[in-house]
Formats: structure tokens, sequence, C-alpha cells
């Protein structure tokens, strides 16, 4: 008999330690551990954010620092890890301090973009009728713009400055995140519990931002994570066309811009700005791509 | 199907009309005035009532509201100072030239893209489909401004084999034509491309392994016929999606790629109204390539009538 109780608790301490690891297997970031595209991607992220946060310890010179008498000098000169520009500054130490331009302009943007957009998707899709109908169309109507061509208008109705290349690709990518929201709102609402907390008298803002929200929420970060991919993109363009940032001020962009001027003379300008767009915009792509097949196998593109 | 043909055609209406709203206020928003804008600074404080006053700019904004609204019901545009042209004309010389390149580019994306997409499903987890696919995640992470200066500075400057920059003539026979198409055509190419093949890849293999393919197989249909005919026929919807979001893009990705070229289309063209601070052009230009993007996206969804029975809502 005490035998069989032994076995009994046993097997339950068992069963307890096994859902245990289980539950610890299907943890979120376990299971993004696990997807070895994914890691590279989130690691790739990773060294361009602490790049950018250690910009004045690890950054060889100061980025506006004028050498005139060593103006486009190659990689691997003396001293100067990635060679010079046109005024001589160090290349290394502008592309540190850029991507802390380049980042920040293109997480701020999709924040920007998220906030008025999950706010709008969220309204939209729970309210429905007329309001969603007038709200969609509006989104409709701004998604309908060639997305740079808004950003260009915008920047040259707010003028340049990092805050405002912030707004103008902010503001551009709110209907995507608007429609996003509320093709989830809509599914979301409809769900039991959703039901269950009417019934026991919830207020639609309690219901919207504390259930349906959250359940919205993998969604939208996969969005955001690949949103933030085209917004360093679109700094990047804006600022080649000399519509983002303005010189001197180093961003992945502008080096880009004195770099084409530059390009028969020192290629090399424009070819190491370029590259480290490229593959911080493939580790964000990488690491969206990860996050979704995570958050929801099912959910594919 | 035509009823709901027509009612798709009718939501057009209301975001075509949201269109025109939102470039009215944001033209009216652009710093700098822009009768000085024409004149120049040393003009003439009448001159520059006078040209305000042709402009409609001295009236409220309502009224130019209006007037704005009832010139494009009959189709008046207005007139670009910058290029002293009526706008609708010019637009209408200029698209050609972006058209022919964004569809060449679109045309060799589709197939080329959709080739590799199919190819890298059957062989899926082969090497074939390892290097095809980091090429395609490349692909769709290119700034593609960017690769067109690499292209020009190796392909232009330094082996000298291709075109700086500008369209080629046809008196100079067919040759100049494409030569000077091929690296604005590959830049613009690029994104499209990748997307392509990565959307027909996923979509491609989750047709492959549904149960009626399986079935099919068992019955001894030939294998080529089992993928192009019935597969393909499957996996095409998503691909029908991503096409019309993909011209919407592309036609984006020629304003900055014309600029690098110097090709003379639509993209160089709203470069120079931004610059001239020319309020009708923009106006016209942004407006056209919306509502362009407006119906584009109701064709696609129209073939996606067609194309999906299942799909009972637009």
């Amino acid at each position: 008999m005490s035998e069989n109780k032994t076995q009994d608790i046993l097997g339950r301490e068992a069963n307890m330690a096994m859902l245990q690891k289980e539950r610890k297997a299907n943890n979120a970031w376990n299971k993004l551990k696990r997807n070895r595209t994914a890691m590279i991607g989130f690691f790739i992220v990773a060294f361009m954010i602490l790049m950018a946060l250690l910009a004045p310890v690890i950054s060889p010179y100061s980025p506006n620092a004028i050498n005139p008498g060593i103006p486009f000098k190659g990689i691997g000169f003396k001293g100067h890890l990635l060679g010079t520009d046109d005024l001589g500054r160090d290349i290394l130490s502008r592309i540190i301090y850029g991507a802390r331009v380049s980042l920040i302009v293109a997480v701020g943007a999709t924040l920007v973009g998220a906030g008025i957009g999950v706010l709008i998707g969220l309204v939209a899709g729970y309210f429905g009728g007329w309001l969603d109908a007038v709200l969609m169309r509006i989104m409709d109507g701004m998604f309908s713009f060639p997305f740079i061509l808004l950003a260009m208008i915008l920047i040259t109705v707010f003028g340049n400055g990092v805050t405002n290349v912030i707004f103008a690709i902010g503001i551009a990518s709110v209907p995507g995140f608007a429609r996003v929201t509320r093709g989830q709102v809509i599914i979301v609402k409809e769900e039991e519990y959703c039901n269950a907390c009417r019934v026991v008298g919830v207020s639609d803002t309690r219901l919207l931002f504390l259930h349906i929200l959250p359940n919205c929420v993998s969604q939208i970060i996969v969005y955001a994570t690949l949103r933030v991919a085209s917004a360093i993109i679109s700094e990047a363009s804006l600022s080649f066309l000399g519509l983002g940032i303005a010189l001197p001020t180093a961003s992945w962009g502008s080096i880009l811009r004195v770099g084409r001027d530059c390009l028969t003379t020192a290629p090399h300008v424009a070819g190491v700005a370029g590259v480290f767009i490229l593959v911080t915009v493939i580790g964000f792509n990488l690491l969206g791509d990860g996050i979704r097949d995570v958050m929801d196998p099912k959910m594919k593109q | 199907m035509l009823k709901m043909m027509l009612k798709r055609f009718l939501q057009t209406i209301p975001t075509l009309f949201i269109v025109v709203t939102i470039t009215f206020c944001l033209t009216r928003m652009l710093p700098g005035d822009p009768a000085v804008a024409i004149l120049g600074i040393e003009a003439k404080q009448e001159d520059i009532e006078a040209m305000r006053a042709k402009m409609n700019l001295d009236k409220s904004l309502p009224e130019q509201y209006r007037l704005y609204i009832t010139g494009l019901v009959k189709g008046d545009f207005g007139y670009s100072y910058s290029y002293r042209q009526d706008v609708f004309g010019l637009i209408i010389s200029r698209i050609p030239n972006t058209l022919s390149l964004t569809l060449v580019a679109l045309v060799f994306a589709f197939f080329i893209g959709t080739a590799v997409g199919i190819a890298a499903a059957i062989k899926q987890n082969t090497w074939f489909d390892y290097v095809f696919m980091v090429l395609a995640l490349v692909g769709v992470s290119m700034p593609i401004f960017w690769m067109a200066l690499m292209l020009v500075l190796q392909f232009s400057v330094k082996m000298n084999l291709l075109p700086v920059m500008g369209m080629g003539d046809w008196s100079k026979g067919f040759g100049d034509v494409v030569s000077h198409m091929i690296l604005p055509g590959f830049c613009l190419a690029t994104i499209p491309m990748a997307t392509f093949a990565r959307t027909t890849r996923s979509s491609m293999i989750e047709t492959l392994s549904s149960d009626y393919i399986r079935c099919l197989r068992a019955r001894g249909i030939r294998e080529w016929k089992v993928i192009m005919i019935h597969g393909l026929k499957n996996a095409l919807p998503p691909l029908v999606t991503v096409l019309g979001l993909q011209i919407a893009s592309t036609f984006t990705g020629a304003i900055i790629t014309e600029g690098i070229f110097s090709w003379p289309g639509m993209g160089t063209m709203i470069n120079t109204a931004i610059n001239n601070r020319d309020y009708s052009l923009i106006q016209g230009t942004v407006l056209f390539s919306a509502i362009m993007f407006v119906f584009c996206n109701m064709l696609v969804d129209m073939a996606y009538l067609v194309l999906n029975p299942k799909v009972k809502e637009v």
C-alpha cells in the first residue's frame, strides 16, 4: 500500500518536472534560442546596438574631427582602420557614431508609427461601423502614397533634423501598423474570453487595453521588428537624397551621401557605410522572421 | 462575382477622395511662398501679388480646395512653373520612361523570382535552396541606392562596360537602349525578385505538402505536371498579393534609382519639383502615383477574386 503511495508521489513529481521542463522549453526566449537563423539576427542587432551605446568608449576619434592632411585614405591606412573621407575624418568613428543616429531614428520612427497606428487599429477594429470605415479609408489613402514620397514631403514640411526625420518616417508607417492591429483585433474580439468580459460588465477601454491588446502584441512585435529594418533603409535613402540627417552629423545615410560624391576617388567611403546598412537590415529581418516563427507557427507572411 | 467587383470599384472612390485631400493639405503645409519661388526673391511686391492671385493663393483655403477639386475633375492638374508646362502633359510625357523601366524590372523579377522560388521549394533543404534563400534575404534587405552606386563603380567606372547615366536612344539601335537599361533595371528588380522568390518558396512548400498533391502523385501523374499545373495554380494567390504591393514599392524605388542614373522619368521630375517648390507639380505627381497605386490595388483584389473562388469578401 505505502509502496503504491510512494510511486504515486514519485509519478506526480516526475510529471511536474516534465511539465516544468516543457514549459521552459516552450518559453518564447528559449524557442528563439533554438532558431539558428533568428540567433544570427539577434547577434547582429545586439552588436550594432552595443556599438551605438558604447560609441564614446570604442570610437578611436571624434566623428567630426577634421584632418585635412589625410583625405580619402583607403581601408587599413595607418591609425584609420576603415580609412578617411573627404575631410580626413575617420570613417570607423563616423560609422560607430552613425549607428547611434541611424538606430535611434529607425527605432524612434517605428515607435511613433506603432504608437499612433496601433491606437487607430484598436479603435477601428473594436468599434467597427462608420468609425472603422472612416479611419481605415484614411489609412488606405495614406497607404497609397509611395512611402518615400510621403516622407520626403513631410521632411520638406518639418525641415531636417533627427526628430523631424523620426516623425516623417514614423507617420509614413502609421497605416501599416493600423492595418496589422485592426486585422488582429477583429479576430480577437470575438473570442470567448472577450464575451465573458462583456458579460461581467468590463468597460470597453479596459477590455480593449487589458484583454484585446495583449493578444495582438505578438503580431505587432513581429511587424515592428521588420519595420525597423525598412526604417533604417528609409533614413538612409532620405539622408542620401539630402533630405534626412544633415551633415556634418554622422548617420549611415549621410556617410553614404559623402561617399557618392567621391565614388571614383574613394569608393570605400560609400562601400563601408552600405555594408553596415545592409548587415543591420539583414539582422533585423532575420530576427523578425525568427520572432514570427516563435510567436505563432501558423502565422506566415 | 461582377457585383463584388463593382463593390470593390466603388470602394476606390472614398479612397481617391482622401488621397486628393491629403495631397492638398500636404502641399499647402510646405514652407515658403510658391509665388516667390517662381519669380525669385528679388521680384517686385505687386508682381508677387499678381502671381498669387493667378495661382488662387490669395483665396481662402476652403475656396482653394474647391477650385482644386473642380479643376481635377476637369482634368486640370495645374501648371508647372519650373518646367513651364502643363502638369498633366508633363506627367504623361514622363510616365512612359518610368513605366518602361519599372515594367521591365518587374517582369524579369517576377519570372526569375518565381522560378527560383519553385526550384527552391522542390529542392527544399539542399544547398541550392540555402544559397538562393540567403541571396534572397540579402536582396530584400538591400539598400538599392547603395547597390546602384556599387554597380556603377564596378561596371561603368572600372570596367567601362555599361553607360553611367541617361536613357538609351532608339536611333542608336537596340543595343544602346538595352545597355542603358541593364543597371537601373537590375537595381530596381532586386527587391521584387527576392520577395517573389521567398513568397513562392513558402507558398509552394505549403501547397506541395497538401493531401491533393500526394493524391495526384499516387495516381502517377507526371511530376512536372503536378508541380507546374496543379501546384502552381494553388500557390498563386499569395503571389498576386505580393505582386500588387511590389508594383507600388518598385515605383517608389524608381524615384531613387532614376535620380542616381539620371533616368528622365517621374522620379527625377519629383526631385526637381520638391527642390524648386513647384506646388502644382508636386501635387500632380504625388496624386498621380497615389491614384495609380489605388487602381493597382483594385486590380489585384479583382484578380484575387478570379483566382481564388473561396474569397467572398473584398
